[in-house]
């Protein structure tokens, strides 16, 4: 049997994907769920912040915007020494900035930020994208929780 | 008689109209400015050529409307910084950009990976490869006409980069690579589940060799045009698929002993004699069938363990040089870091493979008529982020 | 229809009517082609959807509001440029393609004129269309434009001769060059006795078939002959310098003799408005249906040839033609006679 001959067989590839549904997700009526670990938005969580400005140091577009002061905090057994304790005044992260490396809240030692897959926060204004310190926080609760490993991974690393 | 005035006149009239008639018959060459703003061009590429009628004189390539100063910044940022921004120079498969880095500043601090890291860098170097020809494959019909073959590149690309995803958190950028190891492990499912992408990719690859390299109209295109004999090759130092079309059995993933997992997988080299464009396109499709075997095998045999080396909180490399280069996508790309002993290298000298590829150009096109430029730009295939850098 | 009976209508009277209908009905059918295989079709082959948001179903409002779109954008001519030639080169362009639609016939009365060359007419007309593009080439005062605009016509040139000596073949076996005859020819002929789909000429002029559509789809720089509009990402194509509702000219000219050819190429070789077994008035009322749907079926193959193949070099374009496609249809003709006289 001759064999069919190559322009032939490539219409039958274009007839055959018409004949399928296609692969168009219409967005915004239906949505993409993106996997747990994609880098969306960061989210801050307030009460870990120390205030060591790693982050700010280790962000190579230098888009995170720490201010804070020191003050004093009663001290921890009774008759010793007051101590000095860090207060975050200011946490700015700007997206307009942001390359979404992560280098920021893998350097963080106190697990003050966290990854989420939001995606959805496109503004009007450039300056908008600046998000505060208020608004970091309240990514918190879009953060999910990391997912299980493989197997053969070496279980409770970081 | 004597020739009158009148006569004499007319002589010299008829010899000037001659003249001037022969002046403008003698067409002159045209300029033509191939960019850099142009689809055939993957970016901001300016191909000058002087055609004579339809045909090539003489070609020069002028590269560098994307230059982005990744050498200076290597100098003024740390290692972590410096993983995120070489993702971007071939955007198409970032992982494999960090993979050559990593290993040089491994090769500095003299630290080895544990096996199972070793082998995920090469699942997802495998992968980047994957991504970045897979659309290869699809838009080298685009630049020939043929619309369609892109639209199912990029519908099934679209599993590989979520798969990466799913483990790096980023579809084009993974920023995954760390020294001593990677960054995460791989999240439950993903094994399955790649699997099963890989078997889409085959099945793509099938229906590209019917659709688009099985057309005639393809092949009366692409072959015999373009041809790079292997000494012109490799004394420009095109590298990559393009050397192998032309012949030459040279693959660094199999030369060369690496820390990555190739050695300990069956898998062949493809090269093809001819060198011509179709030579080009047909080895990267059989590499990219080789690739999802690869990463086949792989996957079932991935050692457990852990994926990151005892390193320091905060990276200093000792004071050294190394050298490190890779069998990317594109070609050949490596990185020489000079490192004195700081938080981030003191000079680090990328080798990236589309700038040599490009620099066959002005060889290659003379004598080309100025369809088959397109074809022989498609086929070289070059990203303007590995030219400039 | 019905009236058209009973009424007397004077001939200007009726040759307006007629001549309204097809005003009405070419930019009608240019936006349906355009919407169905342009849009939609190669969507789906592509694995996409195409226009879905514009008009809520579908996206089918897209192309009226690009066809809006064009008509208020601002014209600009270039200073350089040839006026008179510039403006008249479009109009050219798509009068060629409304004459054509004056003899397709539609229904055994539904036809502007039968004229005695019906096809002759035909193809002389669309030729027209060269001019056009020349002219377009040459007033934009653009060498790149005039250079796209001479390598179109030489390529429009080259396929004109296996267009119609494709169709020579179904004239001489129809024995006349009057569409409604030739329809009329396959309605009423028979393959070896039997009667049931008449004798399309499809199956007897096979050949003629596929040249015919390979010259149009040249004609139509469709896919894989559209090297002079391709050329243009390199050098400038002869639309270049035209925007707002000239272009608009131009790309409605194109589909529109999209359907002109598939309408001719309906009528010649699949029978036209007939299926044998309907005759008289109802005729006229399903014929456009008929005729309508197989002009869909043979568009839909000029549409997947043209999503599917990569393109022709200019000069491998050639040799096809004159090299292959030429001398195919003159053996073609040469059987068709030898076979008309035989049997």
């Amino acid at each position: 049997m001759p064999e069919i001959p190559g322009f032939v067989k490539g219409l039958g590839v274009t007839f055959r994907t018409m004949l399928k549904p296609a692969v168009t997700v219409q967005y915004p009526r239906e949505k993409e769920a993106p996997p747990v670990r994609a880098r969306g938005v960061i989210a801050l969580h307030q009460e870990n912040c120390t205030v060591c400005m790693l982050c700010a140091r280790s962000c190579p577009d230098w888009c995170i915007y720490i201010e804070g002061h020191k003050e004093k905090a009663p001290p921890r057994r009774a008759g010793g020494r007051p101590r000095s304790v860090n207060e975050l005044d200011r946490f700015d992260i700007d997206y307009a900035l942001c390359m979404y490396c992560g280098i920021c809240v893998d350097v963080c030692p106190f697990d003050a930020l966290f990854w989420s897959p939001e995606y959805e926060y496109s503004e009007e204004r450039i300056a908008d994208l600046l998000h505060d310190k208020e608004k970091l926080s309240e990514w918190m609760e879009t953060v999910p929780e990391a997912p299980p490993l493989e197997v053969g991974a070496e279980a409770g690393k970081k | 008689m004597a020739i009158t005035e009148h006569q004499q006149r007319a002589y010299i009239a008829a010899q000037a109209a001659d003249a001037r008639f022969n002046v403008e018959l003698q067409t002159e060459d045209m300029t033509l400015n191939i960019g850099p703003q142009h689809p055939a061009t993957h970016g901001t590429l300016r191909v000058v050529a002087r055609l004579d009628g339809e045909q090539v004189v003489r070609a020069d390539v002028v590269c560098g409307y994307m230059h982005r100063g990744y050498e200076k910044l290597a100098e003024v940022r740390t290692y972590p910084q410096i993983t995120t921004l070489i993702n971007r120079i071939d955007w198409l498969s970032s992982f494999a950009n960090e993979v050559p880095f990593i290993l040089a500043a491994e090769k500095l601090m003299e630290v080895e990976a544990p096996p199972r890291a070793q082998y995920i860098r090469t699942i997802l170097f495998e992968m980047a490869r994957i991504a970045n020809i897979t659309l290869f494959i699809g838009e080298m019909g685009v630049q020939l006409g043929a619309i369609t073959p892109a639209f199912y590149a990029f519908r099934d690309r679209e599993h590989v980069l979520n798969q990466i995803e799913a483990v790096t958190g980023g579809r084009f950028h993974p920023n995954f690579d760390r020294i001593g190891g990677l960054k995460d492990d791989l999240p439950r499912g993903w094994i399955d589940e790649t699997k099963a992408v890989m078997v889409r990719i085959r099945g793509y690859c099938d229906e590209l060799e019917e659709l688009l390299m099985g057309n005639e109209i393809f092949e009366r295109r692409s072959r015999g045009i373009g041809v790079i004999p292997a000494e012109v090759g490799l004394s420009y130092g095109v590298s990559g698929a393009n050397i192998r079309a032309s012949g030459v059995d040279w693959d660094i993933r199999r030369d060369e002993p690496s820390p990555l997992a190739w050695k300990d997988l069956d898998w062949r080299v493809w090269t093809h004699t001819d060198g011509d464009s179709f030579a080009r396109y047909w080895v990267r499709l059989q590499e990219t069938r080789e690739a999802t075997k690869m990463v086949d095998q792989m996957l079932d045999g991935l050692p457990s363990g852990s994926i990151q080396a005892k390193v320091p909180r905060i990276i200093k490399v000792p004071a050294g040089e190394a050298w490190v280069h890779t069998d990317n996508p594109l070609g050949e790309m490596g990185y020489y870091v000079v490192s004195q002993g700081g938080l981030g290298p003191f000079r680090c000298k990328i080798r990236s493979a589309s700038f040599n590829n490009v620099s066959v150009l002005p060889w290659l096109l003379r004598g080309l008529y100025v369809p088959d430029v397109i074809t022989v730009l498609a086929s070289l295939y070059f990203i303007l982020g590995d030219i400039d850098r | 229809m019905h009236a058209v009976a009973d009424l007397h209508l004077a001939y200007w009277q009726l040759t307006s009517i007629k001549v309204l209908v097809i005003l009405a009905v070419i930019p009608a059918a240019a936006l349906t082609f355009g919407y169905v295989f342009l849009m939609k079709t190669m969507a789906h082959m592509q694995s996409r959807l195409g226009p879905m948001e514009p008009g809520g179903f579908h996206g089918w409002y897209q192309l009226v509001g690009d066809g809006i779109k064009f008509i208020q954008k601002e014209d600009i001519i270039p200073t350089a440029a040839d006026r008179a030639i510039f403006a008249l080169a479009p109009t050219v362009v798509l009068v060629s393609t409304f004459l054509l639609f004056v003899v397709i016939p539609a229904g055994p009365r539904l036809v502007v004129q039968d004229l005695d060359v019906g096809i002759f007419f035909a193809l002389a007309v669309s030729s027209l269309s060269v001019i056009g593009v020349l002219m377009a080439g040459w007033s934009s005062a653009n060498k790149y434009s005039l250079l796209g605009a001479l390598r179109a016509a030489g390529q429009l040139i080259a396929y004109e001769l296996p267009l119609a000596l494709g169709v020579i073949g179904v004239v001489v076996e129809a024995g006349t060059m009057s569409l409604q005859g030739i329809v009329r020819f396959q309605q009423e002929g028979n393959i070896f006795g039997w009667h049931g789909i008449g004798d399309p000429f499809i199956l007897t002029q096979g050949i003629g078939f596929v040249l015919f559509l390979m010259a149009a789809q040249a004609e139509l720089t469709q896919t894989p002959f559209d090297m002079p509009l391709a050329e243009s990402e390199l050098v400038a194509g002869y639309t270049t310098e035209y925007t707002g509702f000239r272009f608009l000219f131009f790309y409605m000219a194109e589909t529109a003799t999209a359907f002109g050819l598939a309408a001719i190429a309906a009528t010649l070789f699949l029978g036209g408005w007939a299926v044998p077994w309907v005759h008289g008035t109802m005729a006229d009322v399903l014929g456009p249906f008929i005729l309508g749907a197989k002009i869909m079926a043979v568009a839909f193959l000029i549409y997947w040839i043209r999503f599917t193949y990569p393109r022709f070099r200019e000069d491998q374009l050639q040799a096809i033609a004159w090299k292959y496609l030429i001398p195919v249809s003159l053996a073609n003709i040469l059987l068709t006679g030898v076979l008309k006289v035989a049997f």
